[in-house]
């Protein structure tokens, strides 16, 4: 190498800056963990991403500067503006689409290795090509997957369960065939084609969106939460073969905390995560009681809520799902604040998988200036429900399910719930009476202390609070 | 650096992630979902080495839209999060976003 030498990093020194670079990596991570420094923890993995991009740029080995820089600054606009304009209530896509473009990446970055090695007639050494084959394939369904599942919560896809016949047999065929010609192409590795290898990428495409079509939308966290634990592995299988620490150690970290966020989320969804993958959930649909028959149920106006509200002395609002979709958090914020000022204790009753994801609904609240000690987790709810007057429901459904406790039949059986009907009266603001993502009736709309109240969620919190200040 | 230790280094950042992220409350699994997203992203590391080996169209065109996608990953994802843990950052009661009455 001639004089850039003296400007390029040696290997000792980028070892070095990889070393800060990861444990930045994890410290951010584990600031991550509470309210207070989670935000700084952000800023120190961002600074780590800096220094291991800016570390890797002063090497030698880097060429092709215009690609490089009309990527970076393409991208970097991208992902700014993009970051800048989305909305809250869509925090769920945006992750899935960023996700699947990591996924993107290390497929590409595998093809173009595959490319590099065959045009200078290398040996496909074994280290190193089932690293690029492992790569090759994951990025590939994570990148799939990942639109598909930012189709399904934007609603450009439908929701619902979306599958071909034999769809698991396919599904099992492709995984087969996938497997067959990465050992063809592993056992051929003097010269493997790279036909085989493009059509690789592309049966794990097909994959990809098979896998994640017939899963409903309300399982899309698990799916995204899952998927960005693949697209760590990815990564940390394209650090095993371009030997790069940084690569495998940023990798790994993801994969083993998108391990545990999916297992966690099933968890809360009294389901494994092979059941929430597989079984197709809401393909089997009105299993519950009274399917077919019409049930008796009351329903109100806004200005019955707001009466029934002003004069209560404590009231739970569960907010669910509808409330994020109709933007309705500063709606409901507002009313909030407005009992409160006639002296009602108002408190939130967060589900553990309300919104869209763990957490999720926090952030809207918390976007809406909901103090964060309003929010209180469903076992500590649970118990003041009996004591508590007016049990709001915004937009949740099959959280509130009493079938959940009482019907061991139910779909749902098991499945831990906010015990709104323990509540001296409800009110349930919906905009039918369809029925929610495990697609059974809900047994609490039906319940004599019941009240429906169909509006969208923002419209009615607003009426509620124009009626409160009237009364 | 043979497999060996490559595999040494797998398994202590399986270990380490596991134990460091397994003691997150509920609340900030979104944002440290976002978070952990970004820090995938590091892939494009493995974008910025092999396009200086690229040799034709082709590779080039792989190697640009792999780093594109990676910094959008990257820059989207830490942006992103940042914008939802600062939505946990108190606010004095006459917030900034009242400025519109």
């Amino acid at each position: 190498m001639i004089a850039v030498g003296a400007l390029s990093l040696d290997s000792d020194l980028l070892a070095l800056c990889y070393i800060a670079a990861f444990s930045l990596f994890i410290l951010g991570i584990r600031q991550g963990t509470h309210p207070k420094t989670a935000r700084r923890g952000n800023l120190l993995a961002a600074a780590g991403m800096a220094i291991a991009v800016g570390a890797t740029l002063a090497t030698d080995v880097i060429g092709n500067w215009g690609i490089i820089l009309t990527a970076i600054a393409a991208g970097t606009a991208v992902g700014w503006i993009a970051s800048a304009r989305v909305a809250m209530t869509d925090m769920p896509q945006m992750v899935a689409l960023y996700n699947g473009l990591g996924g993107g990446a290390v497929a590409l970055i595998a093809w173009s290795e595959f490319r590099d090695i065959e045009g200078h007639g290398g040996l496909f050494e074994l280290d190193v090509f089932i690293p690029i084959l492992f790569s090759m394939v994951i990025g590939s369904i994570s990148f799939w997957g990942s639109n598909i599942a930012f189709g399904k919560l934007q609603g450009i896809l439908p929701q619902r369960s979306v599958s071909l016949p034999g769809q698991q047999f396919i599904n099992g065929l492709l995984l087969l065939g996938l497997i067959a010609a990465c050992v063809v192409m592993a056992v051929d590795n003097e010269s493997p084609s790279e036909g085989l290898f493009v059509a690789c990428l592309i049966a794990a495409a097909l994959l990809g969106n098979f896998f994640v079509l017939p899963i409903g939308g309300a399982d899309m966290p698990v799916v995204i939460s899952l998927l960005n634990a693949f697209t760590g592995l990815a990564a940390a299988a394209a650090g095993f073969s371009l030997d790069n620490t940084a690569l495998i150690v940023g990798g790994t970290l993801v994969g083993s905390s998108g391990t545990i966020l999916t297992m966690e989320m099933a968890t809360a969804m009294n389901r494994s995560v092979a059941n929430i993958l597989f079984a197709g959930f809401g393909g089997a649909p009105a299993a519950g009681a009274g399917a077919g028959e019409e049930r008796p149920h009351r329903s109100i106006g806004p200005q019955d809520a707001a009466i029934a509200l002003a004069y209560a002395d404590s009231v739970v609002i569960v907010p669910g799902y509808g409330l994020a979709v109709a933007q309705a958090q500063h709606a409901v914020a507002e009313m909030a604040d407005e009992l409160e000022r006639r002296g009602v204790e108002v408190r939130y009753a967060i589900h553990p998988v309300a919104g869209r994801m763990p957490g999720h609904m926090n952030v809207l609240l918390a976007e809406a200036d909901v103090d964060y000690e309003k929010l209180v987790e469903m076992d500590d709810i649970n118990p003041d429900m009996p004591r508590t007057d007016v049990a709001v429901v915004i937009g949740a459904n099959d959280v509130t399910n009493p079938a959940a406790k009482d019907d061991p039949d139910s779909p749902i059986a098991g499945m831990p719930i906010i015990e709104t009907h323990e509540a001296g009266q409800v009110i349930v603001i919906k905009r039918s009476m369809s029925p929610g993502f495990a697609g059974i009736d809900n047994d609490l709309f039906y319940m004599d202390k019941t009240a429906m109240l169909f509006m969208d969620a923002k419209g009615a919190a607003q009426e509620i609070t124009s009626e409160i200040t009237e009364l | 650096m043979d497999l060996v230790d490559q595999l040494t280094i797998f398994v202590l950042a399986a270990f380490v992630g596991f134990e460091v992220i397994s003691k997150v409350p509920a609340t900030l699994h979104t944002p440290l979902m976002s978070q952990t997203n970004a820090i995938h992203g590091i892939v494009i590391l493995g974008g910025l080495l092999v396009i200086g080996a690229s040799d034709g169209l082709l590779t080039d065109v792989i190697g640009w839209i792999a780093i594109f996608f990676g910094t959008v990953n990257v820059v989207g994802g830490f942006l992103v999060t940042d914008r939802m843990l600062g939505m946990f950052v108190r606010k004095p009661k006459p917030g900034a976003e009242e400025q519109k009455k």
